[in-house]
């Protein structure tokens, strides 16, 4: 008589998305693999607003207005807010193709471009679509196996294809793409605001004291902060107030980065954007207040994996012993209930190890664990940034 | 021999697929969320043409009104931006809804029209918005029968699952 003992292990799906992210909080946070320089990011906008709150506000909310420091506070949280909703959420990653689904269009591309003789470089993988009567092309991506849709591109440094992709912004720790692009532009709007703020009462503050006692008193009363401070806010300010105006132009004409620096719409022979609506107050609308798409990468869902040990030796189970019970690829909540509703249901026939079924899961794992490792021969030349 | 349907996720565990039909995306409009309403060939035996095209002109019509840009969907984005998007933390989007009620319509027509016709529709939120499946699915009247036997039996349906190598067990 041997004992079975089922183990669960919860497995989310996050910890086998393929792509280079990182994933925090079980799945709830993610950002790109490189994080150094968002560090810097909030190190350099805490580290000022502290210096800017210890030092200045204690003297401008006595002699001027106690407003003046709430205010900056305001102008503090929302920009922190911002930034850590661009950073981690998901900028609209598009999971890559399950292998019924990548065979499929293997099918259809071999279908239409017909077989090619050895040696012979094969076609580009494009297919043509006309929207709002202009041609839009559509690129095949060898790493996620998808025909891209319009506007998405694949980054090359986070290996996900992205929808409406910007850019990657290393000070953000996360690529700019559909679902976190409005995040971002507030972010570097109220970082300007922000920004202009505090240097503009830097300069209040030193003028006022110097009315007081005097220009040189005033720098050898705190040596430290003004120099920085002024240095940073200078720096900071030519830098996002730029960016930010820049992305104020892209927002009023619907274009993204990406497509700005590939020139996609400007000049004599190429196509007009076609998602731009002629109006800027309306582009300005979509782009900022239009409704935000959930993310379809279902980081949290519960990949169950039940490990069965028998107590006793004489039971050899093999190697089949893992039964890979739920969808691999992002499932919903009916895939989960199914799940549980069988381990709930049938008891000894989750107990029992399915041979055949579990060998014909495992090549689909091992396909997706695959796609996790870069193709550089293929990426190089199809990665766009 | 019975050939019961049980409920959908039985039918969705013991499913072994000969074919797939995948519905690909239509960008003619745009990015916004379109399914391509062209009959696929492969479903011509299997169900009448009219059925299919209602199913993907009514899901086309909810990603339409969840992507609508209108009034409530700015007023929607300018709550929450004041709030610094934390109103999310409480609230669902308007978006978020729609999903809901697609996936409960997708559930209904599953029960109603494609179950009985031997066929499974997959949610596209599970494949990241790309395509829309019709998996063919087979119920293996073998599975009861070997379950109640003993319980070294699912080889039985296992074996009928051979074409599960590429695609996986049904509703993926």
């Amino acid at each position: 008589m041997s004992v079975m003992v089922a183990r669960k292990k919860v497995v989310r799906k996050w910890e086998k998305l393929p792509g280079r992210n990182t994933f925090c909080c079980d799945g709830r946070i993610m950002m790109a693999r490189q994080k150094g320089i968002f560090y810097l990011t909030l190190f350099l906008i805490l580290g000022t607003c502290a210096l800017f709150f210890a030092f200045e506000c204690r003297y401008l909310a006595v002699q001027l207005s106690p407003a003046i420091p709430v205010f900056a506070a305001v102008l503090f949280l929302f920009a922190m807010a911002t930034l850590l909703r661009t950073s981690f959420s998901d900028p609209g990653v598009i999971p890559r193709a399950l292998p019924d689904e990548a065979a499929f269009i293997e099918m259809e591309i071999e279908a239409t471009n017909g077989t090619v003789p050895q040696g012979q470089r094969p076609p580009p993988r494009i297919k043509n679509f006309q929207i709002n009567n202009q041609i839009v092309k559509l690129k095949y991506c060898y790493t996620c196996k998808i025909f891209r849709p319009p506007r998405a591109s694949h980054c090359s440094i986070c290996d996900n294809c992205v929808e409406r992709f910007d850019h990657h912004c290393p000070w953000v720790g996360n690529c700019v793409g559909k679902r976190n692009y409005r995040y971002f532009y507030l972010f570097i709007l109220s970082l300007s605001l922000l920004t202009i703020y505090i240097f503009t009462f830097n300069i209040v503050y030193v003028a006022l004291k110097s009315l007081k006692i005097g220009f040189l008193n005033t720098l050898k009363e705190t040596p430290g902060t003004y120099p920085s401070m002024v240095l940073i806010c200078f720096f900071t300010l030519w830098s996002v107030v730029g960016l930010t105006g820049f992305h104020t132009f892209l927002v009023a004409l619907n274009q993204t980065t990406n497509e700005d620096i590939k020139g996609s719409w400007t000049g004599k022979n190429r196509v007009q954007n076609p998602y731009s609506h002629g109006n800027v107050v309306k582009n300005c609308c979509e782009v900022l207040c239009g409704p935000l798409p959930p993310s379809v990468l279902d980081r949290r869902g519960i990949l169950q994996q039940e490990e069965s040990t028998a107590q006793e030796e004489s039971c050899p189970r093999g190697p089949s012993a893992q039964e890979p019970t739920a969808a691999q690829g992002p499932g919903g909540q009916a895939e989960e209930s199914s799940a549980q509703q069988k381990d709930g249901s049938l008891p000894h026939l989750t107990a029992v190890p399915v041979p055949s079924l579990s060998n014909a899961e495992m090549p689909e794992e091992k396909q997706l664990t695959s796609g996790e490792l870069p193709v550089p021969s293929q990426d190089a030349g199809q990665a766009e940034h | 021999m019975a050939t019961e349907v049980h409920s959908l996720q039985e039918l969705r565990r013991s499913a072994s697929l000969a074919t797939k039909v995948f519905v690909q995306r239509d960008y003619s409009d745009g990015t916004t969320c379109q399914f391509q309403t062209k009959f696929p060939p492969e479903l011509e035996s299997r169900i009448e043409r009219h059925l299919f095209e209602e199913t993907v002109k009514t899901l086309n019509g909810f990603y339409a009104e969840a992507e609508k840009i209108g009034g409530s969907s700015y007023l929607e984005g300018c709550l929450a931006c004041t709030t610094a998007y934390f109103i999310f933390l409480c609230m669902e989007t308007h978006y978020e809804k729609v999903l809901k009620k697609i996936s409960k319509y997708i559930q209904e027509q599953n029960e109603k029209i494609y179950a009985p016709r031997g066929l499974l529709l997959t949610d596209p939120l599970e494949r990241g918005m790309r395509v829309m499946i019709l998996s063919k699915a087979q119920i293996e009247i073998s599975i009861y029968e070997d379950r109640c036997s003993s319980g070294s039996s699912s080889s039985g349906s296992s074996s009928s699952s051979s074409g599960g190598g590429g695609g996986g067990v049904g509703g993926r």
